[in-house]
């Protein structure tokens, strides 16, 4: 079963917070949904789990007792412990009894979180806090597993420790949808699809959106012209429309992400001043 | 502005501790580092959450005092006075969010004694805004220009640019370069390890203490990671990953890090997966994982 939301327009209050996006997952893989604040992806995350009225559009998901939702705030009760939080989101999914303490141990232990179950969740660092919100989302083993930004302001080490347990639920056969800020995590990811003010700036496997990339980076000490420029360390890289462009003194570069996404953020920036 | 022939007057070393240890009751924040920070130098400092980034910083500003060692800022122990000559952006920006731009800055640079800044196009159009409803991206925008507006000689920024699109992240990036071609001495903590190519000179912390430093491919040096390439990707984490092998997945290929390639071959064989398996570079992230791991050295 393949979960989808297609051609999705989101309107709160006049503004169109999503325009035209379309977001596919099959199971056992990740999809990561890569933008900074205000791009729009806990909106189309929350069209996927039925949480948000499409103005056009529709979604394929299932029923919301095969979802499990990570919001990007919150995710746990902070004055209850690891365990109560466990057993509460245990029990709204009739989980009870011993069916119930293997499981919720067996999610604690693969998260490290198995020495913490007696402490409250307020005393969780952030990276174990988010761990627990993922583990409760995880308890009634999801067919579809949708996690707004898991890894926003925890630290690398942390990270690496989360993105082992979205790879885990993927292998074993999830579909996860996963948010993020972070470039290296839509790079390991199945396939991404990159947001940027409701609208859709690249999508597809890594390969795909490294290849639809059209025209030429160079890299430079000087840019020629420092409104296409960006900075990679000391040196510069620099936009080109076509390699026909590209000046005799400048190096061309093989694009990464990162040049892709800067390149299509400043051309949509670019088409919407020059229409205004 | 540093003028070329000013050069000489300028301090050698702009931020410097000199084997500095910090404890907390039975805690070791902190554990005999030595670092400093030179003119027009942006350094990064690296590390997990608890390493002790956070507390060498607030030692280096004189916001917190060492138990063990010294700090210089600016070539004194600091003080209310020297830290009038640096910038800082913490982790939460320090702004004000029930006042608007405007008086957000009229407010830095009264403090300062400084003439308030001007302001880019983007936040000129925001100018009368509450500093509560501005995206997170101009907040930080907002937040460097307070913080340079009176000529910092040394700045020191606690993730900047956390939360922003790539975009965003480049022209924050722009303004750091900047102020370090004008002679100001940059330390820089993030989360995000693709910035760490930004910085001159990284610093990694793990466990209090300073584990590694240099350039990113003198923190990796000789380490590698496994790469397997698989149809059957799926079966090849679980296997691996009950093996107790620290993989991961990128892309539809499985990674391990700090690994032995024949024990991963066996491994996989054992299971009966086919794979392709082959050495690679390790990433800044995967050395750190392993820094992470590694057991107390005597």
């Amino acid at each position: 079963m393949t979960y989808a939301v297609r051609h999705a327009s989101v309107r709160f209050s006049g503004t169109l917070a999503l325009d035209d996006v379309s977001l596919q997952v099959e199971p056992g893989s990740v999809v990561a949904v890569v933008g900074g604040d205000g791009a729009g992806k806990t909106t189309l995350l929350r069209s996927l789990v039925g949480k948000v009225q499409l103005e056009q559009g529709e979604v394929d998901a299932p029923p919301p007792e095969a979802i499990g939702y990570l919001p990007a705030t919150a995710g746990s009760w902070l004055s209850l412990s690891v365990a109560q939080n466990m057993d509460f989101v245990g029990g709204i999914y009739g989980l009870s009894g011993e069916a119930l303490v293997s499981r919720r141990d067996e999610l604690l232990e693969r998260a490290a979180l198995g020495h913490t179950v007696d402490r409250l969740a307020s005393q969780l660092s952030g990276g174990m806090r988010r761990k627990l919100g993922f583990s409760m989302a995880m308890l009634h083993d999801p067919p579809l597993l949708v996690l707004d930004e898991p890894s926003t302001g925890i630290d690398p080490v942390s990270r690496v420790d989360l993105w082992r347990l979205v790879s885990e639920a993927a292998a074993a056969g999830a579909a996860v949808v996963m948010s993020t800020t972070y470039l290296d995590e839509a790079e390991r990811a199945a396939s991404l699809l990159a947001l940027e003010g409701g609208r859709t700036l690249a999508s597809g496997t890594l390969q795909d959106v490294l290849d639809s990339f059209v025209g030429a980076i160079t890299r430079t000490t000087t840019p020629h012209r420092r409104a296409w420029a960006w900075r990679r360390g000391r040196e510069y890289h620099e936009y080109w429309p076509t390699t026909v462009d590209v000046p005799i003194d400048s190096v061309a570069v093989t694009p990464d992400l990162e040049d892709v996404v800067i390149t299509m953020s400043m051309l949509k920036r670019h088409d919407s001043e020059l229409a205004s | 502005m540093t003028h070329p022939d000013e050069a000489e007057t300028l301090p050698a070393v702009l931020l410097r501790a000199d084997r500095v240890s910090r404890t907390f009751g039975a805690v070791t924040a902190v554990d005999d580092v030595t670092m400093r920070v030179g003119p027009g130098e942006v350094v990064g400092l690296l590390g997990a959450n608890g390493a002790g980034k956070t507390t060498l910083i607030r030692m280096l500003l004189g916001l917190l005092a060492t138990s063990v060692g010294d700090v210089e800022l600016l070539g004194g122990p600091p003080d209310l006075e020297l830290r009038r000559r640096l910038g800082y952006v913490p982790q939460g920006l320090g702004l004000y969010r029930d006042l608007t731009v405007a008086e957000n800055l009229a407010f830095t640079a009264q403090a300062y004694g400084a003439i308030p800044p001007e302001l880019s196009e983007s936040l000129r159009l925001v100018a009368d805004r509450l500093v509560a409803d501005l995206p997170l991206g101009l907040q930080r925008q907002l937040a460097f220009i307070a913080a340079l507006a009176h000529d910092p000689e040394v700045l020191v920024l606690d993730e900047p640019t956390s939360g922003v699109d790539a975009l965003a992240r480049a022209a924050l990036w722009d303004t750091i370069h900047e102020q370090a071609e004008k002679g100001v001495g940059v330390l820089v903590t993030t989360h995000n390890m693709k910035e760490a190519e930004q910085c001159d000179r990284l610093l990694l912390m793990s466990q209090a203490r300073l584990v590694a430093q240099g350039s990113e491919a003198d923190i990796i040096g000789f380490t590698t990671a496994i790469a397997v390439r698989t149809k059957e990707w799926a079966r090849a984490f679980a296997v691996l990953n009950e093996a107790g092998q620290p993989v991961m997945l990128a892309g539809r290929d499985v990674r391990v890090a700090d690994a032995d390639a024949d024990h991963v071959r066996t491994i996989l064989a054992d299971a009966g997966v086919t794979a392709e398996v082959t050495g690679v570079p390790a990433t800044i992230e995967e050395r750190m994982m392993v820094l992470a791991r590694a057991p107390e050295e005597p």
